[in-house]
């Protein structure tokens, strides 16, 4: 058992903890921090596979700013009101069932067939810093950048549309 | 170095996990959480895969899979926001006006 596999094992566990954590929680705010405490072990998953840029744009862009919105908009709207049991009983272990189904399959299947992935290629100098992935965005995926910028504005402007007042046209 | 295929094994759990959670909970706040952890789970399996392959273009899908995350998740908390403002409610249960 190397380091890494270890490494890997544990925090694997910590993500799908905390995302159970995130699904089975009661109160809405502690689901937000469940969420950021998976995000962050994902950043972690990036740094393993050579991916710093990445690792440090989730915790900025998804722990740091997707997070921050959510947590204002379930204070804003109040915690979670535990329900009557809704009308569609049978949703809920139907649900579980099935995901629990697939979850094992899904496992199973790439596990049995895990010689079938390529090799491992070695990495090029700095793979994965954010000038590598600047000469990359710059130049081959420079329309799709535009369109990004295009997309975020769109964003900003449908959001600004969505929260005027009533009065305020 | 651990093998490619324990990361995209976790990358297919969080995503069930993650459809789960649009299928189970009735708050609409925590199905769009749910819906960012499908998302997340996608984002792993591209910076795997870039790293088996040796090549960047996975990163820089995930990369923009940000970008387009933060603008989603923009516009839908201010529907919910406003949708809060008419129905007083974020149970989905209760969003049926469209029914029939």
């Amino acid at each position: 058992m190397s380091v890494d596999l270890v490494l890997f094992g544990g925090l694997a566990l910590v993500t799908i903890l905390s995302a159970l954590g995130m699904l089975f929680s009661r109160n809405a705010i502690y689901s937000a921090l469940y969420l950021i405490f998976n995000f962050s072990t994902v950043a972690v998953f990036y740094l393993m596979l050579s991916a710093p840029f990445i690792a440090l744009a989730q915790i900025t862009v998804y722990a740091g700013a997707i997070m921050v919105l959510f947590l204002f908009v379930i204070m804003l709207l109040g915690a979670e009101q535990t329900g009557r049991t809704p009308p569609t009983w049978w949703m809920q272990p139907l649900a579980l069932s099935l995901a629990g189904i697939l979850i094992l399959e899904a496992v199973y299947l790439i596990v049995t067939h895990r010689s079938s992935f390529p090799a491992l290629q070695a990495t090029i100098g700095d793979f994965g810093n954010p000038v590598q992935i600047g000469e990359l965005m710059f130049s081959t995926y420079l329309l799709a950048f535009e369109t990004i910028a295009l997309l975020l504005l769109v964003a900003v402007i449908g959001a600004i549309f969505l929260s005027r007042g009533r009065k305020a046209r | 170095m651990v093998p490619i295929y324990t990361y995209i094994a976790l990358s297919a759990v969080l995503f069930t996990l993650g459809a789960l959670g649009v299928l189970i909970r009735r708050n609409a706040i925590i199905i769009f959480m749910s819906v960012e952890l499908m998302l997340n789970a996608a984002n792993l399996a591209f910076v795997a895969f870039a790293r088996m392959h040796g090549g960047l273009s996975g990163q820089i899908f995930v990369f923009f899979v940000m970008a387009v995350a933060a603008a989603e998740v923009a516009v839908g908390l201010a529907l919910i926001v406003k949708i809060f403002e008419t129905k007083h409610s974020i149970d989905i249960d209760q969003m049926n006006m469209m029914k029939g």
